[in-house]
């Protein structure tokens, strides 16, 4: 359905490490080249393998960030501080490192330039890491379509590209950037203070009437009350797409 | 708010890929139940029982379970009355 760069057999590539970004005290984008690679959708994802000395695996999902750029993937990690995964990821790799990755993954939390249609993005906390390779798609793309974002982050420091956010939010090339902190606000905070309500929707996302195609992604109870609350005031289920990181987050 | 556990059948992609040999989130499945017809993208996705298990986004059931062997994989279909694929 979206075209030749849903890949309908995946084999094990191995990825090496080219580069690594602090986001924020715990989140690490990894950027990666990768053999192989055939291209991918904003918001689709990658299986990323890491095997012990001992023979012993462990697989975990990660979106990424960019859109495609030849055989260079980027995806962005946050610490789950008891993860058997991320800690590696954010603590301990090195640029230089492989990793093994199979992808790209997904075609239904996917989205790309030139459909024409209203783009409502919400993010929590990590979940903007998908909604970013949408972004940055339509951005790179020269594209017109709509797009509102509201990102909800504890604080300040943890709001995920917070430059390249603030970047987009003054640009006024159809690209509304609205951040919400539920946690801590700077003292000079004219921003929103609240987790995402129905409130905040009504105001600040396009109506229903609008018929956008919605994508919300966060830690799952985020996503819950968002996407009901959607359907609340009358966007068609259909029209809504969730992606879920479960209760932690990353 | 309480603690919710459950992701998005989108995070098991690449396990049904491994079962189906091809992108599956963007197709579809209808509960053997409620017979609700869902994407598999967008089903309900448990990852932290003994396998990973699906369910109905409409009403719940549990449509298929997930179990890693050490030789492979094995899936239950517990309640899905029909998967359509569609190449366009």
């Amino acid at each position: 359905m979206e075209g030749a760069a849903i890949q309908r057999r995946l084999t094990w590539l191995v990825a090496e490490v080219v580069g690594l970004i602090e986001e924020t005290p715990n989140v690490r984008s990894v950027v990666l080249t990768c053999p192989g690679w055939t291209g991918h959708l904003p918001g689709q994802h990658i299986d990323l393998r890491l095997t012990a000395p001992d023979g012993y695996q462990a697989q975990r999902s990660y979106s990424i960030a960019t859109p495609v750029d030849g055989e260079r993937v980027t995806i962005t990690v946050e610490l789950v501080e008891d993860g058997e995964v991320s800690p590696f990821l954010v603590d301990e790799l090195r640029v230089g490192d492989r990793l093994e990755l199979r992808g790209p993954i997904g075609g239904y939390f996917v989205w790309e330039p030139g459909r024409g249609d209203r783009l409502q993005l919400v993010a929590g906390g990590s979940g903007i890491v998908p909604l970013m390779a949408m972004i940055r798609a339509r951005v790179l793309a020269d594209g017109d379509e709509p797009v509102r974002l509201i990102v909800s982050a504890r604080s300040l420091e943890h709001v995920i590209f917070r430059d390249e956010l603030a970047d987009l939010a003054t640009r006024a090339d159809g690209i509304e950037v609205v951040t919400t902190l539920t946690r801590r606000q700077p003292p000079d905070w004219k921003g929103l203070s609240r987790r995402v309500d129905r409130e905040m929707l009504e105001e600040l996302s396009w109506a229903a009437g609008d018929d956008p195609i919605c994508y919300v992604c966060g830690p799952t109870g985020f996503v819950e009350v968002v996407a009901s609350t959607l359907v609340d005031l009358g966007h068609a289920p259909k029209r809504i797409r969730t992606e879920r990181f479960g209760p932690t987050g990353g | 708010m309480t603690e919710q556990t459950h992701v998005d059948g989108n995070a098991l992609g690449g396990l049904l890929l491994d079962v189906f040999g091809r992108e599956m989130t963007d197709q579809s499945g209808c509960c053997g139940e409620c017979g609700a017809v869902s994407a598999f993208g967008s089903m309900i996705a448990f990852r932290d029982a003994p396998g990973d298990v699906m369910r109905c986004p409409a009403c719940g059931t549990v449509l298929a379970v997930v179990v890693l062997l050490p030789t492979g994989l094995r899936v239950t279909f517990e309640s899905i009355r029909w998967i359509e694929v569609r190449d366009v």
